[in-house]
Protein backbone atom coordinates (compact mmCIF):
# COMPACT_ATOMS: atom_id res chain seq x y z
CA UNK A 1 0.00 0.00 0.00
CA UNK A 2 2.57 2.06 1.11
CA UNK A 3 4.39 1.56 -2.33
CA UNK A 4 1.01 2.05 -4.40
CA UNK A 5 0.48 5.52 -2.50
CA UNK A 6 4.20 6.78 -3.06
CA UNK A 7 3.92 6.08 -6.71
CA UNK A 8 0.35 7.79 -7.21
CA UNK A 9 1.83 10.75 -5.07
CA UNK A 10 4.79 10.97 -7.52
CA UNK A 11 1.91 10.73 -10.85
CA UNK A 12 -0.17 13.99 -8.95
CA UNK A 13 2.56 16.26 -8.52
CA UNK A 14 3.95 15.43 -12.36
CA UNK A 15 0.82 15.98 -13.48
CA UNK A 16 0.28 19.15 -11.66
CA UNK A 17 3.63 20.57 -13.25
CA UNK A 18 2.55 19.33 -16.30
CA UNK A 19 -0.53 21.59 -16.05
CA UNK A 20 1.06 24.27 -15.18
CA UNK A 21 4.22 24.26 -17.26
CA UNK A 22 3.04 23.27 -20.58
CA UNK A 23 2.33 25.87 -23.46
CA UNK A 24 -1.08 23.91 -24.78
CA UNK A 25 -3.82 24.92 -23.30
CA UNK A 26 -6.00 21.52 -23.86
CA UNK A 27 -3.33 19.68 -22.47
CA UNK A 28 -2.70 22.38 -19.38
CA UNK A 29 -6.29 21.30 -18.55
CA UNK A 30 -6.51 17.64 -19.21
CA UNK A 31 -3.40 17.57 -16.93
CA UNK A 32 -5.83 19.44 -14.04
CA UNK A 33 -8.46 16.94 -14.35
CA UNK A 34 -5.73 14.15 -14.14
CA UNK A 35 -4.16 15.69 -10.98
CA UNK A 36 -7.81 15.90 -9.58
CA UNK A 37 -8.05 12.02 -10.47
CA UNK A 38 -4.59 10.62 -8.64
CA UNK A 39 -5.61 13.14 -5.66
CA UNK A 40 -9.02 11.06 -5.50
CA UNK A 41 -7.48 8.31 -5.43
CA UNK A 42 -4.98 9.07 -2.66
CA UNK A 43 -7.96 9.81 -0.78
CA UNK A 44 -9.27 6.50 -1.41
CA UNK A 45 -6.11 5.11 0.37
CA UNK A 46 -6.11 7.71 3.13
CA UNK A 47 -9.17 6.50 3.72
CA UNK A 48 -11.72 9.38 3.03
CA UNK A 49 -14.28 8.03 0.06
CA UNK A 50 -16.23 11.13 1.03
CA UNK A 51 -13.45 13.51 -0.42
CA UNK A 52 -12.55 11.54 -2.57
CA UNK A 53 -16.05 11.33 -4.54
CA UNK A 54 -16.26 14.65 -4.59
CA UNK A 55 -13.20 14.82 -5.90
CA UNK A 56 -14.19 12.62 -8.65
CA UNK A 57 -17.00 14.43 -9.52
CA UNK A 58 -16.00 17.93 -8.94
CA UNK A 59 -12.54 18.03 -9.18
CA UNK A 60 -11.44 15.97 -11.93
CA UNK A 61 -15.15 15.94 -14.03
CA UNK A 62 -17.18 18.71 -14.03
CA UNK A 63 -14.18 21.76 -13.46
CA UNK A 64 -12.25 20.20 -16.74
CA UNK A 65 -15.57 20.09 -18.21
CA UNK A 66 -16.14 24.16 -17.77
CA UNK A 67 -12.35 25.04 -18.56
CA UNK A 68 -13.55 23.38 -22.23
CA UNK A 69 -16.50 25.43 -22.12
CA UNK A 70 -14.05 28.62 -21.75
CA UNK A 71 -11.47 27.38 -24.34
CA UNK A 72 -13.90 27.13 -26.61
CA UNK A 73 -14.72 31.18 -26.11
CA UNK A 74 -11.75 31.58 -25.74
CA UNK A 75 -10.52 30.46 -29.01
CA UNK A 76 -13.45 32.08 -30.85
CA UNK A 77 -12.14 35.09 -29.54
CA UNK A 78 -8.98 34.78 -30.98
CA UNK A 79 -10.27 33.84 -34.63
CA UNK A 80 -12.53 36.98 -34.48
CA UNK A 81 -10.43 39.36 -32.96
CA UNK A 82 -7.68 38.65 -35.67
CA UNK A 83 -7.04 42.40 -35.62
CA UNK A 84 -6.53 42.14 -32.47
CA UNK A 85 -4.01 40.04 -30.05
CA UNK A 86 -4.62 36.86 -31.73
CA UNK A 87 -2.94 33.21 -30.10
CA UNK A 88 -0.46 32.91 -32.75
CA UNK A 89 1.26 36.72 -31.69
CA UNK A 90 0.75 36.05 -28.30
CA UNK A 91 3.08 32.92 -28.55
CA UNK A 92 5.56 34.30 -31.06
CA UNK A 93 6.01 37.24 -28.29
CA UNK A 94 6.31 34.99 -25.52
CA UNK A 95 9.21 33.21 -27.53
CA UNK A 96 11.09 35.49 -28.99
CA UNK B 1 -16.65 41.03 -20.76
CA UNK B 2 -13.08 41.02 -21.83
CA UNK B 3 -12.81 40.20 -25.21
CA UNK B 4 -8.98 41.35 -26.23
CA UNK B 5 -6.31 40.92 -23.64
CA UNK B 6 -4.55 44.35 -22.92
CA UNK B 7 -1.58 45.01 -24.85
CA UNK B 8 0.39 46.31 -22.08
CA UNK B 9 -0.17 42.75 -20.80
CA UNK B 10 1.46 41.21 -23.87
CA UNK B 11 4.90 43.58 -24.01
CA UNK B 12 7.66 42.33 -24.08
CA UNK B 13 9.83 43.12 -21.03
CA UNK B 14 13.44 44.66 -21.32
CA UNK B 15 15.90 42.80 -19.48
CA UNK B 16 15.78 45.02 -16.59
CA UNK B 17 12.30 44.32 -15.90
CA UNK B 18 12.76 40.89 -16.14
CA UNK B 19 14.99 40.59 -13.79
CA UNK B 20 12.81 42.44 -11.62
CA UNK B 21 10.19 40.24 -11.62
CA UNK B 22 12.31 37.01 -11.15
CA UNK B 23 13.55 38.56 -8.30
CA UNK B 24 9.84 39.17 -6.72
CA UNK B 25 8.75 35.97 -7.76
CA UNK B 26 12.25 34.55 -5.93
CA UNK B 27 11.64 36.84 -2.93
CA UNK B 28 7.13 35.36 -2.53
CA UNK B 29 8.29 31.73 -3.00
CA UNK B 30 11.05 32.49 -0.20
CA UNK B 31 8.65 34.02 1.83
CA UNK B 32 6.17 31.43 1.61
CA UNK B 33 8.58 28.55 2.30
CA UNK B 34 9.91 30.33 5.58
CA UNK B 35 6.23 30.16 6.70
CA UNK B 36 5.68 27.26 5.89
CA UNK B 37 8.98 25.86 7.44
CA UNK B 38 7.79 26.71 10.82
CA UNK B 39 4.95 24.18 10.34
CA UNK B 40 7.18 21.25 8.49
CA UNK B 41 10.07 21.51 11.90
CA UNK B 42 6.90 21.50 14.52
CA UNK B 43 4.85 18.36 12.84
CA UNK B 44 4.62 15.52 15.27
CA UNK B 45 2.56 13.12 14.23
CA UNK B 46 -1.03 12.66 16.90
CA UNK B 47 -1.73 9.90 18.79
CA UNK B 48 -5.14 10.70 20.50
CA UNK B 49 -8.22 12.76 18.83
CA UNK B 50 -9.07 16.27 20.10
CA UNK B 51 -11.89 16.44 22.40
CA UNK B 52 -14.57 17.40 19.49
CA UNK B 53 -13.53 14.30 16.98
CA UNK B 54 -13.57 12.01 20.10
CA UNK B 55 -17.20 13.35 21.10
CA UNK B 56 -17.83 13.10 17.60
CA UNK B 57 -17.02 9.80 17.13
CA UNK B 58 -17.96 8.12 20.66
CA UNK B 59 -21.31 9.59 20.51
CA UNK B 60 -21.88 10.37 17.22
CA UNK B 61 -23.61 6.91 16.50
CA UNK B 62 -26.07 7.10 19.97
CA UNK B 63 -27.09 10.81 19.74
CA UNK B 64 -27.76 10.65 15.93
CA UNK B 65 -28.07 7.10 14.63
CA UNK B 66 -26.14 7.75 11.77
CA UNK B 67 -23.51 4.78 10.69
CA UNK B 68 -21.70 7.28 8.64
CA UNK B 69 -19.51 9.89 11.39
CA UNK B 70 -19.08 12.01 8.37
CA UNK B 71 -22.63 12.55 7.68
CA UNK B 72 -23.56 12.81 11.06
CA UNK B 73 -20.88 15.79 11.19
CA UNK B 74 -21.78 17.45 7.90
CA UNK B 75 -25.42 17.50 8.49
CA UNK B 76 -25.89 17.75 12.20
CA UNK B 77 -22.95 18.78 14.01
CA UNK B 78 -21.86 21.09 11.35
CA UNK B 79 -25.00 21.69 9.60
CA UNK B 80 -24.66 25.45 9.31
CA UNK B 81 -21.93 25.20 7.61
CA UNK B 82 -22.80 23.25 4.90
CA UNK B 83 -26.13 25.48 4.74
CA UNK B 84 -23.25 28.14 4.26
CA UNK B 85 -22.16 25.90 1.70
CA UNK B 86 -25.38 25.61 -0.33
CA UNK B 87 -25.78 29.20 -0.26
CA UNK B 88 -22.46 29.96 -1.78
CA UNK B 89 -23.29 27.53 -4.60
CA UNK B 90 -26.69 28.97 -5.23
CA UNK B 91 -25.31 32.55 -5.08
CA UNK B 92 -22.33 31.10 -7.94
CA UNK B 93 -25.15 29.13 -9.61
CA UNK B 94 -27.24 32.39 -10.19
CA UNK B 95 -24.52 34.83 -11.28
CA UNK B 96 -23.09 32.42 -13.47
CA UNK B 97 -26.69 32.46 -15.02
CA UNK B 98 -26.82 36.04 -15.06
CA UNK B 99 -23.81 36.78 -16.86
CA UNK B 100 -24.38 34.49 -19.62
CA UNK B 101 -27.89 34.90 -19.83
CA UNK B 102 -26.71 38.61 -21.38
CA UNK B 103 -24.73 36.99 -23.64
CA UNK B 104 -27.14 34.14 -24.99
CA UNK B 105 -27.57 32.71 -28.59
CA UNK B 106 -30.56 30.80 -28.98
CA UNK B 107 -30.28 29.85 -32.77
CA UNK B 108 -26.51 28.63 -32.56
CA UNK B 109 -26.08 25.45 -33.86
CA UNK B 110 -23.32 22.91 -32.13
CA UNK B 111 -21.52 19.97 -33.84
CA UNK B 112 -23.68 16.85 -32.35
CA UNK B 113 -22.14 14.16 -30.56
CA UNK B 114 -20.46 10.89 -32.04
CA UNK B 115 -23.56 8.34 -33.10
CA UNK B 116 -21.38 5.81 -30.18
CA UNK B 117 -22.01 9.23 -27.44
CA UNK B 118 -25.19 9.63 -28.45
CA UNK B 119 -26.45 6.14 -28.12
CA UNK B 120 -24.28 5.63 -24.96
CA UNK B 121 -25.93 8.57 -23.40
CA UNK B 122 -29.28 7.48 -23.34
CA UNK B 123 -28.48 3.98 -22.09
CA UNK B 124 -26.76 5.94 -19.72
CA UNK B 125 -28.35 8.78 -18.76
CA UNK B 126 -31.07 7.63 -16.14
CA UNK B 127 -28.31 4.79 -14.88
CA UNK B 128 -26.14 7.58 -13.73
CA UNK B 129 -29.14 9.79 -12.00
CA UNK B 130 -30.33 6.40 -10.40
CA UNK B 131 -26.76 5.87 -8.55
CA UNK B 132 -26.48 9.93 -7.84
CA UNK B 133 -29.87 8.99 -5.63
CA UNK B 134 -28.54 6.50 -4.81
CA UNK B 135 -25.42 8.02 -2.96
CA UNK B 136 -27.51 10.51 -1.38
CA UNK B 137 -30.45 8.79 -0.25
CA UNK B 138 -27.52 6.56 1.36
CA UNK B 139 -26.15 9.42 2.46
CA UNK B 140 -25.84 8.09 6.50
CA UNK B 141 -24.49 4.93 5.94
CA UNK B 142 -22.56 4.30 2.79
CA UNK B 143 -19.58 7.36 1.88
CA UNK B 144 -21.33 10.13 -0.09
CA UNK B 145 -24.01 12.28 0.45
CA UNK B 146 -25.69 15.23 -0.87
CA UNK B 147 -23.26 17.05 -2.47
CA UNK B 148 -21.67 13.41 -3.90
CA UNK B 149 -24.85 12.59 -5.10
CA UNK B 150 -25.98 16.34 -6.80
CA UNK B 151 -22.75 16.37 -8.20
CA UNK B 152 -23.16 12.59 -10.21
CA UNK B 153 -26.20 14.30 -11.06
CA UNK B 154 -24.66 16.71 -13.12
CA UNK B 155 -22.03 14.54 -14.45
CA UNK B 156 -25.13 12.85 -16.44
CA UNK B 157 -26.28 16.38 -17.71
CA UNK B 158 -22.68 16.53 -18.76
CA UNK B 159 -22.94 13.53 -20.52
CA UNK B 160 -25.99 14.16 -22.10
CA UNK B 161 -25.19 18.31 -23.24
CA UNK B 162 -22.00 16.58 -24.48
CA UNK B 163 -23.78 14.30 -26.78
CA UNK B 164 -26.74 16.70 -28.21
CA UNK B 165 -25.42 19.99 -27.52
CA UNK B 166 -28.39 21.58 -29.41
CA UNK B 167 -31.24 19.83 -27.29
CA UNK B 168 -33.06 22.62 -25.60
CA UNK B 169 -33.55 21.80 -22.11
CA UNK B 170 -35.35 23.87 -19.94
CA UNK B 171 -34.48 25.57 -17.06
CA UNK B 172 -37.94 26.08 -15.45
CA UNK B 173 -37.94 22.57 -13.61
CA UNK B 174 -34.56 22.71 -12.64
CA UNK B 175 -35.25 26.23 -10.80
CA UNK B 176 -38.50 25.00 -9.38
CA UNK B 177 -36.71 21.89 -8.10
CA UNK B 178 -33.43 24.60 -6.83
CA UNK B 179 -35.85 27.06 -4.87
CA UNK B 180 -38.02 24.23 -3.35
CA UNK B 181 -35.13 22.23 -2.23
CA UNK B 182 -33.74 25.14 -1.06
CA UNK B 183 -36.94 26.45 1.12
CA UNK B 184 -37.63 22.68 2.36
CA UNK B 185 -33.98 22.63 3.75
CA UNK B 186 -34.28 25.66 5.87
CA UNK B 187 -37.60 24.92 6.65
CA UNK B 188 -36.25 21.86 8.46
CA UNK B 189 -33.60 23.74 9.82
CA UNK B 190 -36.22 25.99 11.55
CA UNK B 191 -38.23 23.12 12.75
CA UNK B 192 -35.37 21.75 14.07
CA UNK B 193 -34.89 25.09 15.76
CA UNK B 194 -38.48 25.08 17.21
CA UNK B 195 -39.54 21.59 18.33
CA UNK B 196 -36.35 20.18 19.69
CA UNK B 197 -33.86 20.90 22.33
CA UNK B 198 -30.68 21.43 20.47
CA UNK B 199 -31.78 23.64 17.94
CA UNK B 200 -30.71 24.42 14.04
CA UNK B 201 -31.09 21.70 12.26
CA UNK B 202 -31.56 18.90 14.89
CA UNK B 203 -31.81 15.73 13.46
CA UNK B 204 -34.10 14.33 15.98
CA UNK B 205 -37.42 15.90 15.65
CA UNK B 206 -38.57 12.63 13.87
CA UNK B 207 -37.33 9.11 15.75
CA UNK B 208 -34.70 7.64 15.12
CA UNK B 209 -35.32 4.08 13.94
CA UNK B 210 -33.09 1.29 13.65
CA UNK B 211 -29.62 2.32 13.17
CA UNK B 212 -27.80 1.18 10.39
CA UNK B 213 -31.57 1.01 8.55
CA UNK B 214 -32.51 2.88 5.48
CA UNK B 215 -34.93 4.77 7.41
CA UNK B 216 -33.07 5.98 10.57
CA UNK B 217 -30.94 8.83 11.87
CA UNK B 218 -34.22 11.15 11.63
CA UNK B 219 -33.90 13.77 9.47
CA UNK B 220 -30.77 12.82 8.14
CA UNK B 221 -31.78 11.07 4.92
CA UNK B 222 -34.07 13.89 4.35
CA UNK B 223 -31.98 16.76 4.50
CA UNK B 224 -29.76 14.66 2.56
CA UNK B 225 -32.18 14.09 -0.31
CA UNK B 226 -32.72 18.03 -0.69
CA UNK B 227 -29.49 19.01 -0.62
CA UNK B 228 -29.22 16.57 -3.56
CA UNK B 229 -31.55 17.65 -5.13
CA UNK B 230 -30.68 21.30 -4.92
CA UNK B 231 -26.88 20.64 -5.28
CA UNK B 232 -27.58 18.71 -8.67
CA UNK B 233 -30.13 20.93 -10.33
CA UNK B 234 -27.63 23.52 -9.68
CA UNK B 235 -24.74 21.87 -11.19
CA UNK B 236 -27.30 21.03 -13.81
CA UNK B 237 -27.96 24.37 -14.65
CA UNK B 238 -24.33 25.66 -14.27
CA UNK B 239 -23.64 23.07 -17.11
CA UNK B 240 -26.67 23.84 -19.40
CA UNK B 241 -26.14 28.05 -18.96
CA UNK B 242 -22.49 27.39 -19.89
CA UNK B 243 -23.86 25.12 -23.14
CA UNK B 244 -26.60 27.68 -24.36
CA UNK B 245 -23.70 30.84 -23.77
CA UNK B 246 -22.19 32.21 -27.28
CA UNK B 247 -20.80 35.22 -28.28
CA UNK B 248 -22.82 37.81 -30.69
CA UNK B 249 -20.03 36.81 -33.68
CA UNK B 250 -21.44 33.55 -33.90
CA UNK B 251 -24.34 33.84 -36.41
Amino acid sequence: MEILFLIISVFTVITAVTAVAVKDRVVSVLAGGATGLFASILFVIMAAPDVAMTEAAIGSGLTTFIFFFALRKIRRNDQDHSNGVSEETHRSRDNG
Amino acid sequence: MIRIIPTEFLKKLTGVETMVKKAFTFLMLGGLGAILLKFILSFSEKTALPEVAAHYIEKGPSELGSANIVTSVVVTYRGLDTLGEVTILFAAAAVVGLLIHLNRNENAVRREGSELLKTASVLLFPLILLFGAYVFINGHLSPGGGFQGGAIIASAVVLTVLASPNRKIGHTVLSVIESLSGLFYVGLGMAGAVLAVNGFLDNRIIPLGEFGSLFSAGLIPIIYTVIGLKVGSELSSVVITLNGETVEEDD
